[in-house]
Formats: structure tokens, sequence, C-alpha cells
């Protein structure tokens, strides 16, 4: 009789307010008996952990994102709105509710407690970091509290463990009480009107015709009209709904508010006692320099500086391992003229270490990157710091229609787009971060460097590039990223995504400590989030690239393969497709070899370095003297009528061409994988290479007629 | 009006604005005390203390709130 309450598998969710401490407790309940996935079709990470009970029962925990209200105004807030309300078909609705809160701020956070209470399943209260609640001064009856809510109340330190065993003896209950809601939630008029909008929305297979009325409640009062994972169709009807209700019960969306916070203000009345006065806390002294007019810019500055060290340089020591790695592979497998390889010549051999080998490295070698943009991510947040630093940037970011939070994407895309579009997670408009996903690449990231410093070595006659000129030409390359990025901004906010700016209402948690756990989970999780759902897109399209620049095979007259490399490339599909696209990218001043540059290019950027030695029959070698040598054997390509192929209007229009194309695969897969459809990415790649191939033509254009 | 540094007690919230029903929902009703704390350096966003909590929202949703200014904190 009592198994029906209590089973194998009973499914308890755990929610709370953001920064409440709610990720920490989950990680002490199921240690390393965790799953992460996604919801299907939105990019949220899913987590559900077990653990066994007291008496050795198996329960499993979900870990719903944090939120403030079951009034969505997030997809965050909507996943934990549909999941309590089981209207997920991909996850089950919980048996049993552990809501935390932060016991420094009980009042806002019992807020989402007050709306949990309602929903009909057993609840217990954990009040979080009651250890910081103490040290301000609040003190909590907890006996009080568990007499007046009806659930059991834990007082907890999460983050130490404490008062865990407590809470693992409450969750293995047999039987939980059932809560006692703070207030009725829907005066009577409300009610009806209510159970009317569920028989609408029931006749049109919304919601169940069983649902609580609270289902159409919190359907009904959603901030966004686009109701988030709410069918087209639905949200017309859900419309319809709120606009009657309101007619009929004017104002009683914030009414009810009202009567909530009223509800929990006299339920705190009796059971806390506040301070004498609140002394200036640690998060009070530390926002005065942070936040402030000048320390607060040195602060920023200097954090962003030493994140761009980390990436630019340390980063350089585990990427040296990891293609040092896969080239010795690579030489193992082909062998010297002594040591025979592990495979013999052929095709198969050239799939395996030129297409499978450098694809798979190829993905390995952005995990670095990854995971230290990640932990400086998960550090910021962690620590309270990374809302300081939405709150200092939102002004500039503002100007072109986006919030403060699209800042760090943006600013890490600089690095590498690949890590830059996944940290735009954290912007929870689904608007802002599709404008930051579309127009982060455009920042000049590290694999543009070196294509730059060979086209600046291009372009300058003479041995050396003068080091001031150099340094001019690199930093207007980066400026003309950054502008690409606010323009595209500017407009896709205006033309493309048009609505009402997001309102940036955002919370400053108070400091504390990172838990490095934490942090260490999350990198991981990212990391092999990127290796599996990106990875294996980047590979395939590696080897896709390879087999176009392999095949057709070049033949001697004598039906042997030819030796020459450089005409075997051109021979290849890719050589074809660079002679084909020879029309189109002539405007800009390229030709057909250049074209073939371009085409690899689009595994990485980089690659067109590479693919130019092969081209000109350079020896590539990855330092200045191999640049160098490619550099002057640029300067003496000729044109047919034996002017100068890379003229300084060349080299800018290419320079333009790389500021602004899109030519990496590893990003339109990770947008790809970011967005659930190949609609932006294709757009992306669209807009992008049609601005790089518009703005280039016009740069050679110019100059050519210029200097002429 | 309140300025950097002032307390106040809310008087009123325009109803029915989406993103002032999540400020209530945060715990901005009428009859709470708020703090202005700072304007970020840049001018906007502001900074607000309420219940316990620090928020930061723009001047274009916090100039819609009315504040009655209860002491002056400090000079």
């Amino acid at each position: 009789m009592k198994a029906t309450v209590y089973s194998e598998g009973l499914v308890y969710a755990l929610v709370g307010n953001p920064n409440c401490g709610k990720t920490t407790l989950f990680n002490a309940l199921t240690g390393l008996r965790q799953k992460v996935g996604n919801y299907p079709g939105v990019t949220i990470e899913r987590k559900e952990g077990e653990f066994y009970s007291q008496h050795g029962v198996r329960l499993r925990v979900i870990d719903l994102p944090g939120a403030y209200s079951l009034n969505a105004r997030s997809p965050d807030e909507a996943i934990l709105r549909d999941v309590l309300l089981g209207r997920r078909p991909d996850t089950p609705r919980p048996d049993r509710i552990v809501c935390v809160v932060d016991a420094s701020n009980p009042e806002r956070n019992l807020y989402l407690f007050t709306q949990i209470l309602e929903l009909g399943v057993p609840v217990i209260l954990v009040l979080n970091m009651v250890d910081v609640a103490e040290r301000n001064g609040l003190r909590f009856d907890v006996e009080r509290l568990a007499e007046r809510f009806g659930v059991p109340v834990i007082p907890m330190v999460a983050s130490q463990k404490k008062g865990l065993v407590e809470l693992k003896v409450a969750m293995s209950r047999q039987e939980l009480p059932s809560p006692k809601p703070l207030l009725d939630a829907m005066p009577v008029p409300v009610r009806g009107a209510l159970v009317r909008a569920r028989e609408n929305l029931a006749a049109a297979g919304i919601v169940a015709a069983t649902a609580s009325p609270l289902e159409p409640l919190y359907l009904i009062s959603g901030h966004d009209p686009t109701h988030y994972g709410i069918a087209p169709a639905a949200v017309a009807m859900i419309q319809l709904g709120r606009e009657q209700l309101e007619r009929e019960v004017p104002g009683w969306e914030d009414r009810l508010v009202a009567a909530r916070y009223d509800a929990i203000h006299a339920a705190l009345e009796s059971v806390v006692r506040r301070p004498e006065s609140a002394s200036a806390t640690l998060t009070d002294k530390l926002d005065t320099v942070l936040l402030h007019k000048v320390w607060g810019w040195l602060a920023l500055a200097g954090t962003l500086g030493f994140l761009f060290y980390l990436i630019f340089s340390v980063v350089e020591i585990p990427v040296g391992w990891i293609e040092s790695g896969f080239s010795a592979l690579t030489a193992k497998i082909t062998g010297t003229s002594e040591v025979p390889g592990w495979m013999p010549d052929g095709d198969l051999r050239s799939l395996v270490t030129d297409g499978v080998i450098s694809g798979v490295s190829g993905v390995i070698v952005f995990l670095p990157q990854i995971l230290i943009l990640f932990f400086f991510i998960g550090f910021m947040e962690d620590t309270g710091y990374m809302a300081r630093v939405a709150f200092l940037m939102d002004r500039i970011m503002s100007r072109v229609g986006l919030t403060g939070k699209s800042f760090l994407p943006i600013l890490g895309s600089h690095a590498c787009a690949v890590p830059g579009v996944m940290a735009a997670r954290t912007i929870e408009s689904p608007r802002d971060r599709l404008i930051t996903i579309l127009v982060a690449p455009l920042a000049a990231c590290s694999a543009r460097l070196p294509v730059y410093l060979l086209l600046i070595a291009a372009l300058v006659p003479g041995k050396v590039v003068p080091a001031p000129m150099k340094a001019g030409i690199l930093t207007g390359l980066y400026a003309a990223g950054i502008a690409g990025v606010f323009c595209f901004a500017w407009l896709f906010n205006r033309k493309l995504l048009p609505g009402a700016p997001s309102a940036m209402i955002l919370e400053l948690p108070a400091y504390k400590m990172p838990s490095f756990g934490n942090i260490a989970r999350q990198m991981a999780g990212r990391a092999w989030m990127f290796i599996r759902r990106a990875g294996t897109v980047i590979l395939g399209l590696s080897i896709l690239l390879w087999g176009a620049s392999t095949y057709p095979k070049l033949r001697n007259a004598d039906g042997s393969l030819s030796e020459d490399k450089s005409a075997a490339l051109a021979h290849s599909a890719a050589g074809r497709l660079g002679h084909a696209i020879e029309p189109v990218i002539r405007p800009m001043g390229a030709d057909w070899k250049i074209g073939i540059g371009l085409i690899s290019s689009f595994a990485a950027r980089e690659v067109f370095v590479s693919t130019m030695s092969v081209i000109y029959n350079v020896e590539a070698e990855d330092d200045d003297d191999g640049t160098r040598r490619l550099r002057d054997r640029l300067a003496a390509e000729r044109r047919p009528d034996g002017t100068p192929v890379y003229t300084p209007a060349l080299c800018a229009s290419l320079m333009v061409f790389f500021v602004f194309a899109m030519q990496c695969l590893s990003t339109i897969a990770v947008v790809r994988r970011e967005t659930h459809s190949w609609k932006w990415p294709l757009f992306q790649l669209a807009y992008m290479t049609g601005t790089a191939w518009l703005l280039a033509t016009a740069a050679y254009q110019l100059i050519s007629t210029l200097s002429s | 009006m309140l300025l950097p540094g002032e307390t106040g007690v809310i008087v009123t919230l325009p109803e029915g604005a989406p993103s002032l029903t999540r400020l209530r929902e945060m715990g901005l009703l009428p009859g709470t005390r708020v703090e202005f704390i700072r304007r970020a350096p840049m001018g906007d966003p502001v900074e607000i203390g309420v219940r316990g909590a620090l928020l930061s929202l723009r001047d274009a949703e916090a100039s819609l709130i009315e504040v009655e200014t209860e002491r002056v904190v400090g000079k």
C-alpha cells in the first residue's frame, strides 16, 4: 500500500533560485552517479543522478535549472515549469520535490517555494547556507517553520556537507506529509476563469483534460508572448485566455504576487529574528572596489588580461603536446626509409593519416581552449564576479541591442569562436543568445593570426616588415572584426529579430569561495559534449575535405601516380573547385590557386598557409623561415602577362576576406549543435562570406584603381 | 527619485508590463523598502538592494518605479 508512495526509482526534483547552492547540493547527494545530457530541442543541461536511501532503495534526483518563478521568463524556467507540471514527455513528473532556498535571503527565495507548495506533491525545504545567514544575524526556528509550511525543513551548509545526512534521512522517509499551501493562490473569480481557460486549452489539446488549474495559471501568466517551449498555435490560444482573465479579474497577476509576499512576510515574522543592524558585508566591501569607476575597470582589465594570457600563451603548451603526439603517431604509421611504418603506403594510409588523424587532432586541439575558457567562466560564475562583468559592460552592449551577458562570449571568441559560441549558453534570452552566436565568429580568432601574418609579410616588399607597420595593420584587422561584431549585432537586432529589447534584470549574488569540484564537473561536461556532438561533425567534414583534395588522382603518361604534389592538388576535386570558383573570386583579385587555398581553409583558417605552401611547392615548415620562404615565393608569382599576382591590392583584399568570411567547419558544427538546426549556421555562412566577398572586392577594386 | 546611497519605499509600480511583473516577483512591491546602491560606471544600469538581495536593472525599468525617499544615508 505504501509501496505506491515509496518505491524503487522514486523521482525527486531539486528546485531553487539561481545561486542558492542547488548544484553543490546535487553533487553532494549523488556524487559521481550522474548523467548529464540535454533536454531535446533546447540547449539546457539535463542533469539526473541517483543515490541509495537509508533503506538501500535507489532514489532518482533531477537537478532542474535555477528559476525565480513558475511564470517562465526564460527557457530555463520553462523547463522547470514543464517538468514540475509533467508536461515533458522526456522526463517523468517528479514524485517529490526538494526546494532549496538561500537562508541569507529568505523572503525572495521563498517566493518560488510558495508556488511549489501548491503543486500537490510532497516537498522538503532545505535552508541552505545557514552559516552565512547566521553571520548576517538571521536565525531560524526550524520546528516552527516546519509546522507552518507542513513540510520537513532541513538547515544545511551544502558546501561543507553539513545537514546532508539529515536531508538523506528525510528523503528516505516512507511517507511525507502533504504541504499546507501558504495561501489560496486562486481567489474564487480567478479560479473560475482558470477552470474555463483549462477547458478551452484542453479542447485545443494544449493541456490534459485532467490538468490542475495551476497548469493554465502558469501557462497564461508567462512573461513572454512566445511562451517558451509551447507550439505557436497554442500561444494564440493562451494569449486569448490571458486577455479573458485580465478582463474578468483586472490586475490579478500583480495582486497574486503581492498576496504571496504578504503570506511569506507573515510566515517569517514569527520565526526569523532580524538583526539589530546590518553591518557592511564582505560583498558590499568588494563591490565598492570591483564596481568602482576607476578600480572596477582596472580589475576587469586585469581579469580579462589574465584570461587572454592563459588562452594565448599557456594554451600553447598542451596544444604543443597534442600536436606532437599526433605527429608522432602519424610518423609511426608512415615509418621512415629505415624503419617500416605500421601501414604500407597507399590510399588507406593517406585516409588514416591525412583524413582521420588530422581530423581527430583538429577536434582534440580545441580542448585546451574550451577547458580554460570554461574554467574561467565557471570560476567567475561561482564566485559571483560574472554578474558584475555583465553589470559593468551592459551599457556598451545595449547600444547594439544586447545585454552585458553577451560580452564574455564575444570576448572569448577572440581566442576561438568554438568555446565562445558555447559560452553563449549563459545568456537566458534566446534572442540575445542567437544574435551573440551569429556575430561571435566575426571576432578575430587566433586561427586568423597566421594568415594575417603571412599576408602582411607578402604585402610589404623588402626583407622584414617594420614592426610598427605590422602592429598597425594587425590592430586594424582586429578592429575591423570588432566593428563587424557590433554592426551586425545592431543590424540583426533591428532587422532580423526585431522585438522588444530584453529587460536586463540581473541578480548580483553575494561573493563566495568557488567550488572547484563544481567547476571541474562543468568543464568536463562541456568538453565531453563538444567531443561527442561537434567532434563527430568536424571529423566527418575533415575526411570529406581530405577526399576532395586527394581524388581524382593525377597520373603520369605511363599510368604511375604523379609525384608532383602541386599538380596533384590542382588535379583533385578541390583543385577543380578552385578553378570553378575562379570567376566568382576574380573581382576580389584572386586566381584559382588562391581559390584552392580558400576552399581548403574551410577546414580551419590556418590551413590556408599550409595549402599555399603545397600549391607553390614550398617546403611547409611551421616557423618564421617557412613563412619567409613562402612569402618570397608569393612575391615572385606572376600572372600570364608578367605582372605580380600578390599586389598590395590582393593582399588587402584577402585580409578583408579573412576578417569577415565564415571559414571554420568547427564553428559551423558547434553553431549547428547550439541552435539545433542547420538554418542558422548556413545563414551565418552566407552572410559572413557574402560580406567578406563584397568588402574584399571593394577593397581590391579601390586599391587597384588608386594605385594604377 | 532616489540618489545613489539613498533608501526609499516603493509607492507604485505600473501594472501589466511583463518586465515589471518579474520585478514584482523578485520582491519589488508597493511598500517595499529599496536602497539605490550605485550606478554602473557608465551610468546605466543601476544597482539596488531589495529584501536582502542585490539587483541590477536598467534605467528604462527603474525610472518606472515611483519611490518616496525615506531618509538620506550618510552626509
